[in-house]
C-alpha cells in the first residue's frame, strides 16, 4: 500500500529534480506515441530536443531563434508572476500584448519615413504604456468597485482582437497595400525596425528587454521591500494586512506591471520579427505566457528556464512535422504532456511517498 | 464526428508518407498550411494538390508540409526552416504569409516561392490565385432562384478584397434573377472556427435568411443549416458533399492539383520563371461542384449555362452597366472590370446594405 505524506517544507532536491524526471516521462510517453503513429520513437524524440540545437543544418539558424521565440514568453510570464504570486489574477497578457504592439506600432508609423533616432525609444514608450493602460483597467474597476480581475481582463482581450482587427484595416493600413489589410512592414523602415543588435544571434531589444526583466524581478523579490510584500500577501494574506501592505496598491503595481511588460512584448515583437500589424497578428503568447509562468514555477529563474523550454519544443516540432511528417496535433499533444508531467511531478517536492508493509484485508 | 475524420486522415497521411525514401536527386517540395490538413476546406484541398504532386511524380518528388502556421511572427521561422531542410520549390498557402514568403526569398534565391493569394513578386517568388468570384456567380444564381424568403445571409471573413469580391459577384447575380433579394453580411473575423461559423449561419437563419453563402472553411454552417431545415448552403473550397443533396445544393471547389503539379514541373525542367497566376473556371482552378436535384431542373441548367460561358470566357462576371454601392458610376453598359480594380475591390456594388468594416 503506497500513501502520500505532506512534507512539513517543500523538498528542495525534488523541487529541482522533478522537472528533469518529467522531461524523461514526456520521452517515454511520447516516444510511445509516436510509435503508434509510426514513426521512429528515438529519432523523434531527438528532432524535438536535439536537432534545434545541434542539427549541423538547422542549429545554426534554430539557436538564436529559441531565443526570438522565447524572449515575447519570457517577458509577459515575469509580469504576470507578480501577480500570481500575490494572488493577482491577470489572464489578459494577450489583449495587452495586442494594445502594446497597436499603440507602439501607431506611433512609429505616424512618422514614417523619419529617420529619427528618437522613433524607436518613443515606440518603446507607447508600448509600454499601452499594455499598462489596458491592464489598468481591470485594475481601477477592482480597486474601485470590487469586480474581478480574471474576468474583465480576459474580456478585454477580445475587445482588443476587435481594435486590432479595425486598425489593420483602418487606422495604420499600408496606404500602398492596395486594399488589403496590414500595416507597413517595419522591415522597410529602418529608424523603427527592433532588428538584431549583432546580426545572426537573434538578440533584438525584446531578447535584452527579457533578460534585465528577469534580473530586475529577481532583485524585486529577493532584496527590495515591495517584492517582500508581493510575497507575503500570495502567502499570507492576513499577514500582509498587519505588516500594513496597502492592497489596493499592491494591485495597481502588479497588474499595470504585467501590462507594461506584455504592452512592451508586442511592440518588440510587431517591431522585430513579425514586422507588421495585420488582423490575427497575436498567436496566443499571452496565453502561452500564463503556463511558461507556472513551469518556473512563478520564479525568474524558473521562468526564463521555461520559456526556453517551450521555445524548444516549438521549434523541435516545425523541424519534427517537417522531417518526420509528424501531424502538427500529436506535436501539441507532445507539449501537452510535458505540461502535465511536469505539474503531476509537483506532488513529489510536496508529498513524502511511504510504502506501508502491512496489506489491508 | 470531425475529430474523428481529422484523425483518420492524419492517420493515411503517416502512412502515405512513411513510404517515401530520401534520395538526393529528388525534387523537395514544401507546402506551408495556415490550417490543419483535415480542415476540411482551404487547407484540405491544397494538400489535396501536394498529394496529385507526389502521384504524378512518384520517386522523383518529396513533399514535406508544415501544417496550422501561424500568420504572425511565427511564419517567417516555419518558411526558413523549410528552405533550410532542402526544398526547391515552396508553396506558402495563405495571404497572410506574404512579407514572410518575400523576406525568407530574399535570403534563398536559389530556391523557387509560390505565395498564394498574395501580390507580392521577386525574381524566385511567384503569386497565383484563383477567380473564386467567377463561382460566386454561379452561386449568386441559384442563391436568387431558390430564396423564398428573399434573405440571403453571407458569412464573410475578413474584409479584404477577395471576399468583397465574392459578395458583390454573388449579390450582382442574384439580384440580377429576382430583383428584391436582400443580403445579410456577418463577419466572422476567421478562415476556420467552427463555433464561430456556426453562431453566425444561425444568427442569419434566425433573421430570416433560406439561403447561406460562406466564404469560411468549415463545414459548421452545413450543419447548422441542416440542423434548421429548409435551409440551402453551398460548399466552400471543397466539395463539402457530405451535406448534399442538401444543405448543400452545389459548390465551390479549389483545384490547385494542375497548377502544383505544372510549377513542380517546370522546377524539375529548369523552366520555372516568376509569374503571376489567376485562373478561374476555364482553366479548372475554381470548379463548381455538382448542382443537387433539390435545385429545379431550369434552374440547374441556367446556372450550368452560366458557368459555361464564365469558363470559354463569353461572359464576364463583372459586366456593366454596374454601379458602385454610393450611386456613383462604375461600369458602362456592356463594359466588363479590369484585374486591377478587381484585385483591390474595396467598395461594395449598389444595393448592398451596409458598410465595409472600417474602410
Amino acid at each position: 500500500m503506497i500513501h502520500l505524506e505532506k512534507r512539513p517544507q517543500p523538498s528542495q532536491f525534488w523541487a529541482g529534480f522533478t522537472p528533469i524526471l518529467a522531461v524523461i516521462a514526456t520521452m517515454i510517453a511520447g516516444g510511445f506515441m509516436f510509435w503508434m503513429l509510426g514513426k521512429p520513437p528515438l529519432e523523434a524524440i531527438r528532432t524535438i530536443f536535439w536537432d534545434p540545437l545541434f542539427h549541423e543544418t538547422f542549429g545554426p539558424y534554430s539557436r538564436p531563434q529559441l531565443l526570438v521565440k522565447a524572449a515575447p514568453l519570457i517577458l509577459i510570464a515575469i509580469g504576470l508572476s507578480l501577480g500570481f504570486r500575490a494572488g493577482i489574477w491577470n489572464i489578459g497578457a494577450e489583449g495587452q500584448y495586442i494594445i502594446g504592439a497597436i499603440c507602439g506600432a501607431g506611433v512609429g508609423l505616424a512618422f514614417y519615413p523619419s529617420e529619427s533616432v528618437l522613433i524607436f525609444p518613443a515606440m518603446v514608450l507607447a508600448g509600454a504604456l499601452g499594455g499598462w493602460i489596458w491592464a489598468m483597467i481591470p485594475g481601477l474597476l477592482k480597486v474601485k468597485f470590487g469586480t474581478n480581475e480574471i474576468l474583465v481582463s480576459l474580456m478585454l482581450v477580445y475587445v482588443a482582437e476587435n481594435l486590432l482587427a479595425s486598425v489593420s484595416q483602418g487606422l495604420l493600413k499600408n496606404p500602398e497595400g492596395m486594399g488589403f489589410p496590414g500595416s507597413r512592414n517595419f522591415r522597410d523602415f529602418p529608424a523603427a525596425y527592433n532588428a538584431e543588435l549583432i546580426s545572426g544571434t537573434g538578440m533584438h531589444w525584446g531578447v535584452a528587454a527579457a533578460f534585465v526583466a528577469v534580473i530586475f524581478a529577481y532583485v524585486l523579490l529577493t532584496r527590495h521591500m515591495l517584492g517582500f510584500q508581493v510575497r507575503l500577501t500570495g502567502e499570507a494574506p492576513r499577514a500582509a494586512r498587519f505588516a500594513g501592505v496597502n492592497p489596493s496598491r499592491l494591485i495597481l503595481f502588479c497588474l499595470g506591471t504585467s501590462g507594461a511588460l506584455a504592452g512592451l512584448a508586442g511592440l518588440f515583437e510587431v517591431s522585430g520579427p513579425s514586422g507588421q500589424v495585420t488582423i490575427d497578428f497575436n498567436s496566443g503568447y499571452g496565453f502561452t505566457a500564463i503556463i511558461v509562468a507556472f513551469l518556473g514555477r512563478l520564479h525568474p529563474i524558473g521562468i526564463l528556464l521555461a520559456g526556453l523550454l517551450m521555445a524548444l519544443t516549438y521549434i523541435g516540432g516545425e523541424l519534427a512535422q517537417l522531417m518526420l511528417g509528424l501531424p502538427a496535433a500529436a506535436i501539441q499533444m507532445f507539449q501537452g504532456m510535458l505540461m502535465f508531467f511536469l505539474l503531476a511531478m509537483d506532488v513529489l517536492s510536496h508529498y513524502r511517498i511511504r510504502f506501508n508493509k502491512t496489506v489491508p484485508a | 464526428m470531425r475529430a474523428v475524420r481529422t484523425l483518420v486522415a492524419s492517420f493515411a497521411m503517416v502512412a502515405g508518407l512513411s513510404g517515401a525514401a530520401i534520395a538526393q536527386d529528388k525534387t523537395k517540395v514544401g507546402f506551408i498550411f495556415v490550417g490543419p490538413v483535415g480542415d476540411g476546406g482551404w487547407t484540405y484541398e491544397h494538400n489535396q494538390g501536394r498529394l496529385a504532386v507526389e502521384e504524378e511524380f512518384g520517386d522523383k518528388v518529396e513533399t514535406i508540409y508544415q501544417e496550422s502556421v501561424p500568420e504572425g511572427a511565427d511564419a517567417e521561422r516555419a518558411i526558413t526552416q523549410m528552405a533550410l531542410s532542402g526544398a526547391d520549390l515552396i508553396f506558402t498557402t495563405s495571404f497572410g504569409y506574404m512579407d514572410a514568403t518575400v523576406a525568407v526569398a530574399e535570403k534563398f534565391p536559389d530556391i523557387k516561392f509560390e505565395h498564394a493569394t498574395g501580390y507580392k513578386t521577386a525574381p524566385n517568388v511567384s503569386v497565383y490565385s484563383a477567380r473564386f468570384y467567377e463561382g460566386r456567380a454561379v452561386q449568386g444564381h441559384i442563391a436568387g432562384k431558390m430564396t423564398k424568403s428573399n434573405i440571403i445571409g453571407y458569412i464573410a471573413s475578413f474584409p479584404i478584397p477577395e471576399v468583397i469580391r465574392g459578395i458583390n459577384a454573388a449579390y450582382i447575380h442574384a439580384k440580377k434573377v429576382n430583383p428584391d433579394v436582400q443580403f445579410k453580411i456577418i463577419w466572422a473575423y476567421t478562415w476556420f472556427d467552427p463555433a464561430k461559423e456556426a453562431d453566425a449561419a444561425k444568427a442569419l437563419i434566425e433573421q430570416g435568411a433560406d439561403v447561406i453563402l460562406q466564404h469560411t472553411d468549415s463545414t459548421a454552417p452545413q450543419a447548422a443549416a441542416q440542423e434548421a431545415g429548409n435551409i440551402i448552403t453551398f460548399g466552400q473550397a471543397s466539395d463539402m458533399s457530405e451535406y448534399a443533396p442538401m444543405p448543400r445544393v452545389s459548390s465551390i471547389i479549389d483545384n490547385w492539383a494542375p497548377y502544383y503539379i505544372a510549377r513542380t514541373k517546370a522546377v524539375m525542367d529548369g523552366t520555372w520563371e516568376s509569374k503571376s497566376t489567376w485562373d478561374g473556371i476555364g482553366a479548372g482552378m475554381v470548379g463548381i461542384g455538382e448542382i443537387t436535384d433539390a435545385v429545379p431542373a431550369d434552374v440547374k441548367a441556367e446556372a450550368e449555362a452560366l458557368r459555361d460561358s464564365l469558363a470559354d470566357g463569353s461572359y464576364h462576371a463583372f459586366t456593366g452597366p454596374l454601379n458602385k454601392q454610393d450611386g456613383s458610376a462604375w461600369l458602362a453598359e456592356g463594359e466588363t472590370a479590369d484585374d486591377g480594380t478587381l484585385a483591390g475591390m474595396s467598395f461594395y456594388v449598389e444595393g448592398i446594405e451596409g458598410e465595409i468594416p472600417s474602410s
